[in-house]
């Protein structure tokens, strides 16, 4: 049963009305911002307050539901999220990518393949891209409003000059329909490609910056890139040490003081599976 | 009869039939043409079909203004959504966040707000009441949510409807979002969505 103090699902029906409908609007307009009356949440910022109010609005008691951190089922903040929807909301959870009806994640996509039917919620932090070239909303939301997105493709420029290739390694820009630039959230910019005409639905949420946005299925999401400098993702000479994986994201891991190294998948349901 | 027993029922479990219809529509508007079924929902007050008084119960509250079509304008329709929505009734469609139409009638879009450039989130959503949602002159749609390209037949809209619609999908990322509804059926056509022959 759910804590019987609290509503189904933690926040109360009105709240969960307007989270409505800033997500029905944000999925008309998919890379686009909807600004919503973010809540207090049980736990910090920084620890998936947009995500879980994306979550506590969609979820029922009919769903099943996984958490990811970094890939993982078993780190705190996962194992917390999830004990906490299995308490307000009365619903199951499983560590199985295929079971899920939603999955919530920090930082990762799964390597299995989504289906069309599953909610993918993403933790954003900062979910305007621009925000690091200008600080001022008011500025960037005029840059989205006139796809005047030049400062950041001159970013990326500036990255080539100094660096003789495009540095950013996560949080990678995305362009969402041919319209809005995006954050896909701190993601390795390894599972950008995941994002392109995937199935699954995809709900951003921004706790502190009160924020939610979407990608519908089968929306084209391409990484900025230049036609001499192409998007590329990682890639590892080494393979996962626990499973042989050469296909997925791997975590390198010190394993002793003499700084030996070991390479091992970062999404553990998919690890685990392949053993 | 008295006035309270004229206000038709809402939803058995308010929370609960409210999270899983609304799972209905988000899958309708992220499956633009697909067809979502509205199980459960309340008969409502006559006048606006099942799927209309789901969405009502579902998504409209005080804080959302909702306009109702001169032929939907009923007092019964008025006390069930004082009643269940506590929503503010408006005559101006300009004043809407949501609105409840019937089609066939000439203008639809016409005067609902459709948002800024800056702020294409505050706009009108509108549910149209047709008499089928898989007969008719079948339309090619494309767009988010659709893999590759999708033929819906909507029945009771004309061409001038699809005109009209094809101004509103120009004005992207601006422009009205609508829901077309049938008896317990819902189909979700958002701006994003553009439609031809």
């Amino acid at each position: 049963m759910p804590e019987a103090a609290y509503n189904y699902a933690y926040l109360d029906e009105q709240t969960k009305r307007m989270i409505r409908r800033a997500i029905l609007k944000a999925v008309a307009v998919p890379g686009y911002q909807v600004p919503f009356g973010g809540r207090e949440m049980p736990l910090p910022y920084g620890w998936g307050t947009g995500g879980i109010q994306v979550t506590a609005a969609v979820i029922g008691r009919n769903d099943t539901l996984k958490v990811i951190d970094q890939g993982a089922d078993d780190t705190t903040n996962a194992v917390s999220i999830r004990s906490f929807f299995a308490k307000v909301a009365d619903v199951a959870t499983t560590t199985s990518t295929e079971e899920a009806t939603i999955i919530q994640t920090r930082h990762r996509v799964p390597e299995t393949p989504l289906r069309d039917g599953q909610i993918l919620v993403f933790q954003v932090p900062i979910p305007e891209p621009l925000r690091m070239l200008e600080p001022r909303e008011i500025e960037t939301r005029l840059l989205h409003a006139l796809t005047e997105y030049g400062v950041m493709q001159v970013s990326l420029y500036e990255n080539i000059a100094r660096h003789g290739r495009i540095a950013k390694t996560y949080n990678y820009p995305v362009m969402v329909n041919g319209r809005y630039i995006m954050s896909p959230s701190p993601i390795p910019k390894f599972d950008n490609p995941k994002l392109d005409r995937s199935p699954a639905l995809q709900l951003y949420g921004a706790g502190r910056e009160k924020r939610i946005y979407a990608v519908p299925p089968y929306t084209p999401v391409k990484s900025l890139d230049f036609d001499d400098h192409p998007f590329e993702i990682e890639r590892w000479d080494e393979c996962c040490a626990l499973c042989g994986s050469r296909e997925s994201f791997l975590d390198e891991m010190i394993v002793d003081d003499a700084g030996k190294r070991m390479y091992i998948c970062s999404d553990t349901d998919w690890c685990g599976r392949r053993q | 009869m008295s006035p309270s027993s004229a206000i038709a029922a809402g939803f058995a479990s308010p929370v609960h039939d409210a999270q899983r219809l609304f799972r209905a529509v988000l899958d309708a508007f992220s499956h633009p043409g697909r067809i979502a079924p509205i199980d459960g929902a309340p008969a409502g007050p006559g006048g606006i079909s099942p799927a209309t008084t789901a969405c009502l119960l579902t998504l409209v509250d005080h804080d959302t203004p909702l306009w109702l079509a001169p032929e939907l304008d009923r007092p019964t329709v008025h006390d069930f959504v004082r009643f269940h929505c506590g929503a503010p009734l408006v005559a101006e469609r300009a004043d809407a966040a949501f609105a409840v139409l019937a089609a066939g009638g000439a203008n639809p879009f016409d005067g609902f707000a459709v948002g800024s450039d800056p702020y294409p989130d505050r706009s009108a959503t509108l549910l149209i009441e047709v008499p089928t949602l898989d007969a008719g002159a079948a339309r090619t749609w494309r767009g988010p949510g659709i893999d590759g390209a999708r033929r819906v037949a909507i029945g009771g809209v004309d061409a001038g409807f699809w005109r009209a619609w094809a101004d509103n999908h120009a004005l992207f990322p601006c422009g009205v979002d609508v829901a077309f509804v049938c008896g317990a059926q819902l189909l979700a056509l958002p701006r994003s969505i553009a439609t031809e022959d």
